[in-house]
């Protein structure tokens, strides 16, 4: 039994009962109230860009120009996340499968690249296999490491084999490097940025600025409504609240959160928030004493206060995190799986049990891991020098910090922008072996689940599971997450946006380019 | 040969010396800081295979010696090569920063230095007076402050407050001279107030030297004007200290202004060994490097050359 729905998500079709076979469909649609007006000059002021910048999507990392530039407004991928969080197709019409080992994905007929040619088979292929492969030099290589196959079947259908069942795959085609591009003999020259998406290149100065004009062809409606943009790099946070304030930029990211509350004040200026998925992390290696003694990850649970953290590191600007890095943006959340409350008693009563009266850990931070992360663990060791645990906050270099010390060391401050699916997440870096189980956490219970769970195409069953690992990754995990950060954004007034945006990345995940217009 | 010129030739030959030197320097520096560029291009994403394949194919895996020997072989037959993070040359990458940074100087320039002399010679004219230190409580409070912090405060008067001026100086090779003055006016600015000072200090303080002079006391006795005895006796005398003290500040408007750019978005040449440095994209860093050095052996020559060109006595010196 298969079925092309409009407009559903996994979890619609899943919950249709098409236990043995899954569809996946979008139209398009324009998602305001009244059409969007056509036209202008849209201006963004990003954080990060650089002089290295490159237009390989294998290089792709924290450069918002080239993630909002051309991840976000030249190129297409086959999946996206739409401004509900829905998973929907993108250049790929439906995504089915049989068994959730085999997918076949078909595409929409007739769009076409900015140089004219149609996108077809060959090109989906040839881009997904830039990732793959042992010679790959791509950030994605670990998202495609699970393709044994991929091949084109005629000019409008992909077929992707995999090496075992997952109900999520579709999902992992919305990742922001796996973008396509036309190919040619089975390679793709990225380097002009030749895409099917709502822009095209004008002139890139490498970690200066970047400009697109509108793509008179683009295919979804609604889409693709400022005549012009221009995207520059304003690295310094306070330059940025000034062009924004002062109306020399429509749209910037990042905005300074400790001083959010005097932009507020400007009229002008309206400030975007969505809850993401992005989790600040403590992960304590758990083959590594003293945290080998999952009483003492329990003592260390307990002696951060959450409270506090989301007050002063996020102004507010944020939620408590529960220790699982399944955020409330996720399908399979577990909001049952409350956030601990800070209790100095309870962590030495865990601290007794494993034996031990008092506890002295080191703790490597550094900046990097993400703003505030040095302040994070100054507070922490306040916290826990009521329980009784002395933390030794040692201070990192921000150079190398993700080489040298993240996975490196036994205890540190990091990162992580969070994942759409369950799975995606949960295997990455808490499966056993995986090669970011920044924890060397292992768990039998949880990796069995994790691989029942991926196949497991019924939904009530699925939603069971991941709310069982949720609960043996707070209460048995290596891992402290003490909050979720939100996303946070500030736009002229003179820019509207749908009614909701995306939560996958800021901006409404990296597509205002594409979705917002001048009211 | 002139001993002056024999002077330039040595201090250029001198020059190269230096410049070597500098080049191990760098490339030997950015080699010992944690991380390379396959690492820090990946970041949290880097596994052991695709960091591994980046090295291999950019050559990182070669021991450094070799690596290095290479590139000073393409530098001497003209090529300074291609930044290794996108492949792109290093001409293509600079040439329109090094166009911006230079514009920026001779702007900054144009306006601080006749300005800053003008104020030193009208400090030492009217000496101890209300007006010299007005001037001197100025230039000191402007010279104490950090720039981001001047820039800040001119940001906040003439942008925020007056919306005069735009804080945004983002220009790219298609901004119009006129639209490319006005958005570089706050940074033009700022770097006035950083560098004025310094000049006009030693402008009046060369002058003022010789004011206690003989032969100074003599135009004054003569019945001169004031300023005719500065402006024609005194001032020619002082010109030695003045033009170097200058040209060190040229050198700095061109190669010390990294800060001044962040905070006006500017896209100059600082930023971009900022950006390589940041990277590990070691020829671009080298570049960048390179022509700093450069500069600054540059303009120190022409400064010993004008200082000496200005009073010979130096070249004879016992």
């Amino acid at each position: 039994m298969t079925r092309i729905l409009d407009n559903v998500n996994r979890r619609d079709v899943l919950m249709g009962g098409a236990a043995t076979a899954l569809a996946l469909g979008v139209a398009p649609r324009s998602f305001a109230q009244a059409a969007p007006k056509k036209g202008g000059r849209y201006r963004i002021g990003l954080s990060h860009a650089n002089a290295a910048d490159n237009h390989d999507p294998a290089t792709w990392g924290t450069s918002a120009v080239i993630n909002m530039g051309l991840y976000g407004a030249t190129y297409n991928c086959l999946m996206e996340t739409g401004p509900d969080n829905k998973l929907r197709g993108e250049l790929a019409e439906s995504a089915q499968s049989e068994d959730g080992k085999t997918w076949v994905f078909k595409l929409r007929r007739g769009v076409t690249f900015h140089n004219g040619k149609t996108v077809d088979a060959d090109d989906v292929v040839a881009s997904i296999n830039h990732h793959r492969g042992p010679q790959s030099k791509s950030a994605a290589k670990a998202i495609v490491d699970a393709v044994t196959d991929i091949k084109a079947d005629g000019k409008e259908t992909v077929i992707v084999t995999l090496a075992a069942a997952s109900a999520d795959f579709p999902a992992l085609m919305t990742d922001w490097h796996l973008v396509i591009g036309p190919a040619k003999e089975g390679k793709v020259d990225w380097e002009p940025a030749v895409g099917t998406g709502a822009y095209s290149l004008v002139s890139h100065e490498r970690g200066v600025r970047m400009v697109l004009k509108r793509n008179p062809n683009y295919w979804k409606a609604g889409c693709g409504n400022f005549e012009d943009v221009e995207l520059i790099h304003i690295g310094d946070i306070a330059a940025r609240m000034n062009a924004i304030s002062t109306g020399q930029v429509d749209t910037i990211n990042r905005p300074d959160i400790k001083t959010l509350s005097l932009l507020q004040r400007n009229t002008s200026v309206s400030i975007d928030e969505a809850t993401g998925t992005q989790h600040y992390t403590m992960p304590m290696f758990t083959d590594v004493a003293p945290f080998t003694d999952n009483n003492v990850r329990l003592a260390m649970k307990h002696a951060i206060d959450r409270k506090v953290l989301v007050q002063t590191i996020l102004h507010g600007r944020g939620r408590e995190g529960n220790d699982s890095p399944i955020t409330p943006t996720n399908t399979y959340f577990a909001d049952d799986v409350k956030p601990r409350a800070y209790d100095p008693d309870k962590a030495k009563f865990h601290l007794k049990q494993a034996g031990l009266a008092t506890l002295k850990v080191d703790l490597s931070a550094a900046d990097a891991a993400f703003t505030g992360a040095i302040d994070t663990a100054v507070l922490f060791k306040e916290h826990a020098a009521k329980a009784g645990i002395d933390v030794n906050v040692i201070r990192e270099p921000n150079e190398g910090y993700w080489s040298n010390v993240w996975t490196k060391k036994p205890f540190v401050m990091c990162f992580w922008a969070g994942r759409p699916t369950e799975d995606w997440m949960f295997s990455q870096v808490y499966a056993k072996g995986a090669r970011w189980n920044d924890t060397h956490w292992d768990h039998e219970k949880f990796n069995k689940l994790l691989l029942e769970a991926r196949g497991e195409l019924d939904q009530a069953k699925r939603r069971a599971m991941y709310r069982e690992m949720q609960q043996i990754v707070s209460d048995e995990g290596g891992v402290i997450i003490p909050m979720f950060a939100n996303f946070v954004s500030a736009r002229s007034v003179k820019v509207a946006r749908g009614q909701s945006i995306a939560a996958n990345f800021d901006l409404d995940g990296w597509k205002c380019i594409e979705r917002w217009w001048f009211a | 040969m002139s001993p002056l010129a024999s002077m330039i030739v040595k201090r250029i030959g001198l020059g190269f010396v230096t410049l070597a030197v500098v080049s191990a320097v760098v490339f030997f520096a950015v080699y010992l800081l944690p991380g390379d560029l396959a690492e820090e291009i990946l970041g949290q994403a880097a596994t052991p295979e695709t960091v591994a394949n980046i090295r291999r194919e950019l050559g990182l895996d070669r021991p450094p010696i070799e690596r290095y020997v290479d590139w000073i072989t393409g530098l001497l037959s003209g090529d300074f090569g291609r930044s290794l993070a996108n492949g792109r040359p290093i001409a293509e990458l600079a040439g329109m920063r090094l166009v911006n940074t230079l514009y920026l100087a001779g702007f900054a320039a144009a306006v601080s230095i006749p300005l800053s002399l003008t104020l030193g010679i009208v400090a030492a004219l009217y000496r101890e007076k209300l007006i010299d230190r007005s001037i001197n409580v100025a230039a000191l409070t402007a010279i104490s402050l950090p720039e981001f912090f001047i820039a800040y405060i001119l940001i906040f008067a003439l942008t925020v407050k007056a919306g005069w001026l735009p804080s945004l100086a983002t220009v790219s090779a298609d901004t119009p001279l006129g639209e490319r003055m006005f958005r570089s006016i706050l940074p033009v600015l700022t770097l006035t107030l950083a560098v004025a000072a310094h000049v006009m200090r030693l402008t009046r303080a060369a002058i003022v030297n010789l004011l206690a002079s003989p032969y100074i006391e003599m135009a004054r006795l003569k019945g001169l004007k004031p300023w005719r005895v500065i402006l024609r006796h005194a001032l020619p005398n002082a010109l030695a200290p003045i033009i170097n003290v200058v040209v060190l500040n040229l050198a700095y408007l061109i190669v010390g202004v990294v800060v001044v750019e962040v905070v006006f978005a500017y896209p100059g040449l600082g930023q971009l060994m900022v950006d390589s440095v940041g990277k590990r994209d070691v020829p671009v860093v080298q570049a960048t490097c390179l022509f700093f050095a450069s500069t600054y052996i540059m303009l120190n020559l022409v400064a010993d050359v004008a200082t000496i060109a200005a009073d010979p006595r130096l070249l004879h010196r016992r």
